[in-house]
């Protein structure tokens, strides 16, 4: 806890900062630590059922018949649901409704639910779906999302309008054409960022009951219980007000579990039909086949310098594999250009993103959603650049930097703006300067950098209601309670809100509970998505808090005889600040504040600002109100001999606005740094088309996501540049910290050993291919050899 | 699995064991893994199941002091042995073991959905060295142990921390973020 010697009395009218920017142990960790938290598997309601999912075998086929009669008549079945049980289409999108709760005409990709079964336990579960019998007409599967926009003739999702095209978009800002001709350098360069998926530790789970009164309550491990219990109610067929969702706390999300699954639907409609409570937990395989991650992109872009390093214009080209269902996809397809035009200022912009349909699990949001591929291809961009005009990467990057308080190519308007700090941060703490200059061959250090929104401006669905709502009780114990329909998925938002109001309030964070993301209790949020919950959520929790401080000072004034203003309240006490001798207990001033006005209650909420974005179609999609910075430094160790890149450690400064509780930022940008080094270096979500669109290795042992051992050092370096918009100035530190630690390292690989990787990720085998062809280049005299100045390395032959 | 799987009453073992310290005996399924029996039987949750196969260490716990891998290792195998689980971690330590404090002090816990199985690895190399660690060291005893929100960095902080609360050195003290901010 942040506790100051002396009591802090705070300016006139205002609040000390007793809380805002210090350590906090989190509201909600230690009864994690002590094995009693409940997720949603550890709910167990008597006469639970247990529920299962049969899955197609097949990437593609159309299914003519389900005959469930065996599995029905087996002692312990309670009942078992199709497609057509729950056939009307729903998206997280609304304007992209391409999917159902189960298969309904046709299997989409190995893995598509086709039936669900519930049962007295599991065991009896499974042996009932191996007798259900599914007659499948198998059609021809397309995993290339380019060949998959040729075959007009083989549109995969039945939903969809225009065959394998999921969503085109094509926006151009100046003369992109003109400018690239003028400039003094034209980089090309054709870029592949492969998929990749969340793997929180916490598989899926959901359980539903009808309670006595005829409510439906569906606890799921889901990061957006509010757009679980609209789907719900569409998909059921239920009015909302029927329906009850609760979010256990979470098990880690990334992204993974911000829409609806199979199971919620399944779970909810088994238990309305048996009248029993049903629970459904995913084995490790279902949550990679239900995937949901990041989209593999195919990228071809041309960017053009000025001689002195200034970027002109970016020409951008992009094709992203979807998947078989639409999921964020109209979103994402508009990320992958719309976030690219900060931190770097330029003139002329023209980005030509398709999504395609393909024959596999469909893609969706993780962290840093959309924005880490394009991301990954400029930062090469810029790299390369720099190299050929002789400029140092970060002085280059220092050059182009967009500034604060000012306006992208694409309209989107920037407030606050650390990006320059966090490059001079990195630059320091990796000792930069020197290591460029002298690490050995086999040794390399990069640099890159990135922006990311602090929440949308629109919501999912149009409405001109607040975007986040908080409600909070004082009591005459000395308490607050906080009441938010946030999804604390592990991120510490429940800690936030808790910092937050006993900031405003003057109350230890022991005193205040956060009931959180339950849909009868909590105003409504949209979720923990878009990284939106510590500016939204942030600022409808002051704004409530506040309503309460000033009831509160104004009771304690009127009893001191003395103005309100000089009524100060820290550590649990009020105080007159002109006299701190003079205090009473909070729980006291409670008392004599809801003596004057009633039960202690408040509302704050929050909507986005309208006037922050681009004036043509499209151009609201990526505006935020606000937008954090990064910049990554990698330094890594390439073996020539094998091509094993050895990341030693992550320089990771970000810009967070204010960090309301240091750790858990910190917490954040290494939690995402460590993401992004595991895309670069180790993971890929794929089916093997070679065998039928299976995925090759749906475990987390095959999958590999990294150890202990395999991690670098991650180094977090907070940088805080305050925005108007955020609550004492804080912006987003979820996701941003991701996008920069992939170009970073394939930059780092090309100071250690003179290969520049194009694709994801950078296994042993590219990298020494790349080192194969860099041998032969200079054999050839075609490049020069690289650091030639460093004897007796290694180097391939 | 999500719930006790189907009971085959003849073919019941009787499991005599102690978990936590404490004597216990119950009619288990042969083929029952050692964490169906104490998630679902014994109302044991801390112990979690994240790919039930052996690949994540979530449901990691101790037989006789030595970590295991509850979701590869029969129950029966418990038989006449010592179990220790999270729930007992702070058993001897008022309630709040060194690890625990420090983990919380740290925000060493994100989702905490790794954490008993990490805290129960980090415990049997802090006995087992009864001295102050070195982050490597912590490193290779818990390469069997997946975290996927914290980058492990705020982990290996917290271990290093309790093991110089408990073996002391010093006073709880935070890794500085950074070697420029150590310098200043």
């Amino acid at each position: 806890m942040s506790e100051n010697e002396d009591i802090p009395v705070g300016e006139d009218g205002g609040q000390p900062h007793t809380q805002v920017g210090g350590v906090h142990r989190k509201v909600d960790a230690m009864e994690r630590m002590r094995g009693v938290t409940r997720y949603t598997d550890d709910l167990k309601l008597p006469r639970m059922l247990h529920a299962k999912i049969k899955r197609s075998p097949h990437p593609h086929a159309k299914i003519l018949s389900i005959d469930a009669s065996a599995a029905l008549a087996m002692p312990g079945v309670h009942a078992v649901i199709t497609g057509k049980d729950l056939p009307e289409p729903y998206g997280i999108i609304p304007w992209t409704p391409d999917e159902t709760a189960l298969c309904v005409e046709k299997a989409l990709h190995v893995g598509d639910g086709i039936a669900c079964v519930a049962a007295d336990d599991e065991d009896t579960a499974n042996e009932a779906l191996e007798k259900i019998v599914v007659e499948y007409e198998v059609l021809e599967p397309l995993f290339d999302p380019e060949q998959a926009l040729e075959a007009r003739d083989n549109p995969i999702n039945p939903y969809s309008l225009k065959g394998n095209l999921s969503k085109k978009v094509l926006l151009e800002f100046g003369d992109v054409d003109a400018t690239l001709e003028q400039s003094d350098l034209v980089v090309e360069a054709d870029y592949f960022f492969e998929g990749t998926t969340h793997a929180a530790i916490e598989p899926h789970c959901a359980l539903a009951h009808v309670e006595a009164n005829g409510i439906l309550t569906v606890w799921s491990a889901t990061q957006v219980s509010h757009y679980l219990h609209r789907e719900l109610a569409k998909v059921l067929g239920l009015p909302a007000n029927r329906i009850r969702v609760i979010q256990p706390p979470l098990g880690g999300a990334f992204g993974g579990k911000s829409e609806p699954f199979d199971l919620e639907f399944c779970v909810a409609k088994l238990a309305v039909m048996t009248g029993r409570p049903v629970k459904l937990l995913y084995t490790r395989e279902e949550v990679f086949y239900s995937h949901r991650g990041r989209h593999p992109m195919k990228m071809k872009y041309r960017t053009g310098f000025t001689k002195d390093g200034k970027i002109t214009g970016v020409d951008a080209k992009t094709v992203l594999d979807g998947g078989a269902y639409s999921s964020f996809g109209l979103v994402t397809t508009y990320y992958s250009g719309q976030l690219l035009c900060a931190p770097y200022g330029f003139d002329a912009y023209r980005f030509h993103s398709k999504r395609a349909y393909t024959n596999k699990p469909a893609c969706g949001p993780k962290r840093g959603h959309g924005s880490v591929q394009p991301r990954f291809a400029i930062e090469c961009q810029i790299d390369k650049a720099a190299e050929v005009l002789g400029l140092d990467p970060i002085d280059m990057r220092l050059h182009n930097d967009i500034g604060a308080d000012s306006e992208t190519v694409n309209g989107f308007k920037v407030g606050s703006n650390g990006f320059s700090e966090c490059l001079r941060r990195v630059r320091s703490s990796s000792v930069w300067d020197s290591k460029r200059k002298e690490l050995p061959y086999g040794r390399g250090i990069g640099v890159a950098g990135s922006t990311y929104i602090s929440g949308t401006n629109y919501p999912i669905y149009p409405n001109d209601m607040p975007q986040a709502a908080v409600q909070i009780t004082l009591d005459r114990s000395g308490r607050a309670r906080i009441f938010s329909g946030a999804n604390d998925i592990g991120q510490g938002s429940n800690t936030m809100l808790a910092v937050i109001a006993g900031n405003e309030l003057g109350l230890p964070l022991d005193d205040i509970r956060v009931l959180s993301a339950d849909t009868d209790l909590c105003p409504v949020d949209l979720g923990a998505y878009s990284s939106r919950i510590t500016l939204m959520v942030g600022n409808a929790c002051v704004e409530a808090a506040q309503k309460l401080r000033r009831l509160v000072c104004e009771a304690v004034g009127k009893r001191w005889e003395i103005p309100r203003k000089r009524v100060t309240l820290a550590q649990g006490q009020a105080i007159d600040r002109e006299d701190p001798e003079r205090n009473v207990t909070l729980a006291e001033a409670f008392v004599w504040a809801e003596s004057d006005n009633g039960l202690l209650a408040a509302t704050g909420s929050y909507n986005t600002p309208k006037d922050r974005h681009g004036d043509y179609r499209g151009g609201t999609i990526g505006a935020s109100p606000a937008y954090s910075f990064t910049a990554h430094v990698a330094e890594v160790e390439v073996d020539p001999m094998t091509g094993v890149v050895d990341v030693k450690t992550i320089w990771v400064a970000h810009d967070c606005g204010r960090a309301l509780s240091r750790k858990i930022v910190e917490g954040q940008m290494e939690g995402s740094a460590y993401m992004g080094f595991a895309e670069a270096i180790m993971e890929q979500h794929v089916v093997d088309p070679g065998h039928n669109g299976v995925h090759p290795g749906p475990s987390l042992l095959d999958y590999r996501i990294p150890t202990f051992l395999d991690t670098p050092e991650l180094e977090a370096l907070i940088v805080e540049s305050p925005d108007a918009q955020g609550p004492y100035g804080a912006k987003e530190a979820g996701e941003g910290p991701l996008h920069p630690s992939i170009p970073a390292i394939a930059n780092a690989i090309y100071d250690a050993v003179g290969v520049r990787m194009d694709s994801l990720p950078f296994t042993p085998p590219r990298v020494l291919a790349g080192l194969q062809a860099r041998a032969e280049q200079e054999r050839t005299a075609e490049s020069p050899p690289h650091k030639p100045d460093t004897n007796g390395a290694r180097r391939i032959a | 699995m999500s719930g006790p799987s189907r009971s085959s009453a003849p073919d019941a073992l009787l499991l005599r064991t102690s978990i936590n310290g404490d004597a216990v005996q119950l009619a288990i399924e042969p083929h029952h893994t050692l964490l169906e029996v104490l998630r679902y039987q014994l109302d044991l949750i801390g112990s979690k199941q994240g790919c039930d196969k052996g690949d994540c260490g979530a449901c990691t716990v101790q037989i006789d002091g030595k970590p295991a891998l509850a979701c590869l290792t029969l129950a029966a195998h418990a038989e006449g042995r010592e179990v220790s689980t999270v729930e007992g971690l702070g058993d001897a330590h008022g309630g709040c073991h060194p690890l625990q404090d420090a983990f919380d002090r740290h925000d060493a816990a994100q989702c905490g959905f790794c954490t008993p199985g990490i805290l129960l690895s980090a415990e049997a190399l802090l006995r087992d060295r009864a001295r102050p660690v070195s982050r490597q060291e912590v490193r290779e005893a818990l390469a069997g142990n997946l975290c996927r929100c914290t980058g492990y960095t705020k982990i290996l902080d917290a271990v290093v921390d309790a093991s110089e609360v408990m073996h002391g050195t010093d006073a709880p003290s935070a890794r500085p973020t950074s070697k420029e901010e150590a310098a200043q």
